[in-house]
This record gives C-alpha cells, sequence and structure tokens, in this order.
C-alpha cells in the first residue's frame, strides 16, 4: 500500500541539488516526485523514483547520503475541492500529515499527491476503513 | 635623591621588587640550586606521587647537587593533577592553605592549585615584576577585565596591581559596553585581558563612536592565549597601546611566570621562582639553548603545591642573546604552538578529546567530525561541522536540526562553550593517512606563526 520515497541530505550551498539530480539523469532515471525541504543549513531533498534500489546505489555512490522511507501515494481530483475533501477525511481519521508533494504526472486522470503521517501504521488502516483512493504501485502511472 | 620605594613612581621599567631580574647569573644560580635543593626535600617528604617516582628510580632529594641533576628528577603531568584530585599533591597542611583556585570545565575533575600566605606573597611579586617590566607603575589606573574566580588570572593580576600601588579596577569579564565606559570615563591607562578580548572591546569602541586612540590607555597586558606578532601590531595600531604578551598557567602559579618587557623580544622568567628548562618532547633529554623543544617547569619557592618538572606542552626555545635592558633573566620566545592538540578560545582550553566525548555521547558512535575556530569582530567562535551519516540522517527535518542542538549542548555542558554545530555531508571532512586534522584555526590567517590546532 506504501510507495517507497528516498531522501536525501543536502549541504545549503550552491550547487549542491544539482549533484543529485545529474546522477539520476546519467543513470537514467526519471523523478516522479520531488520535494526540497530547507533549513539555513541544510535541505532534505525527498524523491520518488520507478528503480528505488538503482537510484540508492547510483546516488550513495556519488557520495550522497540517502535514506528510503514510506509515504502514501494518494489519488485527489484535479479541480478546485478535490484536496479539500481528501483532507477532510484524514482529518475525521484522525491523522497527522508530517509532510505532502505532489507527482508531476497524473494517474489515470487524477493528480496524485505523496502523504507522509506521523503514523503510518494508523493512517495504512485509516484510509483502508474509509476507502480513501491510495496508489500502490507506481506502475499504475503514466 | 629619591628613595628607594618611590623608584617605580617616576617611571615604569624598575621597581624594588624587581631586584631579581637583575642576579648576576652566578648568583642566580646559586640561589636556584639552593631552592631546587629545598622544594625536591619538600615534595619527597610530603608528595607521595613525586616520592614514588624517586624511589622509582633509586633517587633520594641529597641526589640533587647541581642544576643539571634536575635532568634526572621525574616528569610531572597534567593527568597527575588529575589522578590526585582534589589534594593528592599538597604539601602543606589545610591549615596553612589560604587560597584554592580551579581550571575552568564544567564537567570531569578540573585541576585543583593551591596557595599558602608565602604563595600568594610571591605570586604578588612576580605580577608586581611584570608590570614593572611593562612599564606600569604607582599612579596607573589598572582595568583587570581577567575573569575573576576559579580563574587564576583575575585574581592574580589583582594582587600585584594592588601590590604595585596602582589603582585597580576589579571589572573582570564581560559587559563589553560597560567596559568601554569605565575604560574612557575612569581614565584607565592599562588593560588586561586576553588579547582576543582586547580586539572586541576595539571593535565594540568603534562601532560606539569611540577612538580608543584618543583615550589615556597607554599599555595592554594579554595573555591566556597564544596571539601572534600580527595580531600584536594591530592592537597596538588601533589601541594606541604597547601591547605585551604575559606567560602563565594555573599548575605552576597562575599568570606570573614570565612577561615581556619594553623590547617585546621574549619573555623573561621569573627562574629566581620558576625554574625553566627545554626538552626534547619525544625524549624528555634537555636540549642546548636556543634550540626548539617543550618548556618544562619546575616551583622553587611555592609551598603548598610544589610541582617538579612540569611539562607544560608548549614550544618554546631560549633565547640566545643579552637583553639591552640588563635583566639576566633568560626569555624564551613567545608561545605559538603545542606537542598536543590542545587549543585556547576565549581564554578556555579546549582538548578535542573533549569534544569527541560529547559526540558520542549523542550519538553512540563518534562521527566524523571537525572543529573550524574563527574570529568575527574579534570575538572567537567555534564551530564544530559533523558529517551525516546514514545511520543519523532521518528524513525528518526536526529531528535533524534537534541532533544538531543536541551535538551543541552536549559540546556546551562538556565545556562550557558556546559552539555552533554544523551538519556536513559525508566526505566532505579531510581525512589523512595518519592522525586527522581535527582543527581548523583560522582566527590568524595572515600571521608568520603556525596554527595552535594540531595536526
Amino acid at each position: 500500500m506504501t510507495i517507497q520515497q528516498l531522501s536525501l541530505f543536502l549541504e545549503n550551498k550552491p550547487q549542491q541539488l544539482r549533484v543529485p539530480i545529474h546522477v539520476l539523469a546519467e543513470a537514467n532515471i526519471n523523478i516522479l516526485a520531488m520535494s526540497l525541504a530547507d533549513t539555513q543549513e541544510f535541505g532534505v531533498l525527498r524523491l520518488i523514483v520507478r528503480d528505488v534500489a538503482q537510484a540508492r546505489a547510483v546516488l550513495e555512490r556519488a557520495g550522497c547520503v540517502v535514506n528510503v522511507s514510506e509515504v502514501m501515494a494518494i489519488k485527489v481530483p484535479d479541480h478546485p475541492g478535490g484536496l479539500d475533501t481528501v483532507m477532510a477525511t484524514l482529518e475525521q481519521a484522525g491523522l497527522n500529515i508530517e509532510y505532502v508533494y505532489s507527482f508531476s504526472s497524473q494517474c489515470a486522470g487524477t493528480a496524485v499527491l505523496a502523504f507522509r503521517f506521523e503514523d503510518p501504521q494508523r493512517a495504512r488502516q485509516a484510509l483502508e476503513t474509509h476507502h480513501v483512493d491510495v496508489v500502490s504501485r507506481l506502475d499504475d502511472f503514466a | 635623591m629619591v628613595p628607594m620605594e618611590r623608584w617605580n613612581d617616576l617611571y615604569g621599567g624598575f621597581h624594588p621588587a624587581s631586584a631579581p631580574d637583575f642576579l648576576p647569573t652566578p648568583q642566580l644560580r646559586d640561589l636556584q640550586l639552593r631552592r631546587l635543593q629545598a622544594v625536591v626535600h619538600r615534595a619527597y617528604k610530603n608528595v607521595a606521587l613525586f616520592r614514588d617516582r624517586m624511589r622509582e628510580r633509586n633517587l633520594a632529594p641529597a641526589d640533587v647537587r647541581d642544576l643539571a641533576d634536575i635532568a634526572r628528577l621525574p616528569f610531572m603531568e597534567k593527568s597527575d593533577l588529575r589522578d590526585t584530585y582534589p589534594f593528592g599533591l599538597f604539601a602543606s597542611d589545610m591549615s596553612e592553605i589560604v587560597r584554592l583556585h580551579a581550571s575552568s570545565g564544567t564537567t570531569g575533575k578540573p585541576i585543583v592549585v593551591a596557595y599558602t600566605r608565602e604563595d600568594l606573597d610571591v605570586w604578588a611579586e612576580v605580577i608586581v615584576r611584570t608590570f614593572a617590566a611593562c612599564g606600569v607603575h604607582r599612579g596607573d589606573i589598572v582595568q583587570n577585565a581577567y575573569g575573576y574566580g576559579l580563574f587564576t588570572g583575575g585574581l592574580g593580576l589583582h594582587a600585584g596591581a594592588e601590590a604595585l600601588g596602582a589603582t585597580v579596577i576589579p571589572i573582570s569579564g564581560g559587559n563589553t559596553e560597560r567596559q568601554i565606559m569605565v575604560m574612557k570615563d575612569f581614565g584607565v591607562t592599562t588593560l588586561c585581558c586576553t588579547p582576543s578580548y582586547c580586539l572586541h572591546i576595539i571593535e565594540r569602541a568603534e562601532e560606539m563612536g569611540i577612538d580608543v586612540r584618543a583615550l589615556p590607555l597607554r599599555v595592554g597586558i594579554f595573555g591566556a592565549e597564544p596571539w601572534g606578532q600580527q595580531m600584536r601590531e594591530h592592537i597596538e595600531a588601533r589601541a594606541g597601546i604597547k601591547a605585551y604578551d604575559i606567560y602563565g598557567l594555573s599548575e605552576i602559579i597562575g599568570p606570573g611566570v614570565a612577561s615581556e618587557g619594553a623590547s617585546q623580544d621574549g619573555l623573561f622568567v621569573f627562574e629566581d621562582h620558576f625554574y625553566p628548562e627545554i626538552v626534547d618532547p619525544a625524549t624528555g633529554e634537555p636540549l642546548p639553548d636556543g634550540a626548539e623543544g617543550e618548556l618544562v617547569l619546575t616551583t622553587l619557592s611555592k609551598k603548598a603545591m610544589p610541582v617538579i618538572r612540569y611539562r607544560t606542552h608548549d614550544i618554546t626555545a631560549f633565547a640566545t642573546t643579552p637583553s639591552p635592558c640588563g635583566r639576566t633573566l633568560r626569555r624564551i620566545r613567545r608561545i605559538s604552538h603545542r606537542t598536543d592538540d590542545m587549543f585556547i578560545i576565549r581564554g578556555v582550553n579546549v582538548f578535542p578529546s573533549q569534544v569527541e566525548s560529547a559526540l558520542l555521547a549523542v550519538e553512540g558512535t563518534l562521527p566524523h567530525y571537525q572543529i573550524v575556530l574563527t574570529r568575527s569582530k574579534g570575538l572567537d567562535q567555534m564551530e564544530i561541522h559533523v558529517e551525516v551519516t546514514s545511520e543519523v540522517f532521518s528524513d525528518k527535518i526536526s529531528e535533524l536540526e534537534s541532533l544538531q542542538q543536541r551535538l551543541a549542548n552536549a559540546v556546551e555542558h562538556t565545556l562550557g562553550l558556546r559552539v555552533h554545530v554544523r551538519l556536513v555531508e559525508p566526505q566532505t571532512l579531510e581525512r589523512s593517512a595518519g592522525k586527522a586534522r581535527r582543527v581548523v584555526d583560522m582566527r590568524e590567517q595572515k600571521t608568520d606563526r603556525q596554527p595552535a590546532g594540531g595536526t
């Protein structure tokens, strides 16, 4: 039910973001979703790719610190109010969101957002109970 | 004809207490030998650690027949003071001890040092001689910004300045704006503090629109940390003063072990009280005059805590030419580096190993780290770069920030110093085949001396 996500530690120095992006480009790996969270001194880059193992290998070989964690890819109707409805459900289920970012392409006509929940276990159960539309396999994407 | 008690009133450089500075060398050596024999007897009788080491070498106090015999005596190290904490090296009864001081450091065992009434008199005397050599005299208004308290700097300079007859302002450290107000309003002529603090005062005064050169301030007595020629010239130009280097360490007495004089070409060791040797740091063998090596000191007059052949880990050499002022005391070159990796920041001694144990306590493993020392507006900053590994890398920003904070808190708790922790990417800190370069000291980048950090 969950999707794997890569996170990288980046120092806040010029051109630091380019390094992992270039490495993935060279390895012919497409980025399906990304988000860069920053503080004054460092940033955490989160990426979703199809082949996590391969991406991790090339990034680590290039000297990056890589973590793999899990997010839930939730389908969201791509029109005003679409996200609001989904979030009402999440709120009802009592789930706390740590962060969220969107995929760059649609999946079968809807937008997809990657959610990281404070309590992933509870989230999994709650999303099932509330029949929230979750993308379980990246192959479902175009 | 000016009575002898008033010699120092008219001009600095000579005070009756400075007489031993000018002893003819044969008399000085004779005095030193008699005092060395007395202190070896006293330490042998009262200090178990020293007696045990002498016995291990089949030596007795009577074996010290001339000064060269000092080379046969065992060394002492900082760890000896730690291991005998708190009072294991004392040679006097507690009822005779009127003062205790201790080194800075908020956790772990500090170094404890003790003084009898006579020891305090000796201490005041060598500070009087320090002031006299630097041209300070009765009538001078002395601002003592060394820290008062357990640290020996504050009270050490204070007693000496008072004995000199100068007007002493016991302001201690901190509150720079108040320091500047006092300096200006009280007509201060002499400033005593660490050289980096003086720089900070100058910078702050400039920000406040005060030209320090226009003030009556004319002498600076700076010590407790290493500083180079370029920094001296910088301070002298911007403050309009003569800036003198003094040297000391709590284990020996505090400030007052050695001091520059008007010619600023080496520090006179007050060797009638503190016998200096230069030895090879690797073998411990005495080196010929002029050769660079580790300074070893023996207290010749201290009663409460006599210290025999203490390894300072400071690297220096004896001057080989006579001083123009006529003093016969041996001079040592200004201290620029050490045999170990200790460095000094804002007057506080820091060993990288202390930083390591703090980092280890937080993470459970020791990350690759580097300590970077910089100076901004005269204030020293210590930043610790810590490599992020996949073990500690959390996807959550708040956890990374919390890690940063915990590391900084751990180091601050150990050292008593505010530090900044910067998380860096792995493999960005240099590795070396041999010992890692733990400290990068960028504080005096363009000087002629070597950095205080270790290799």
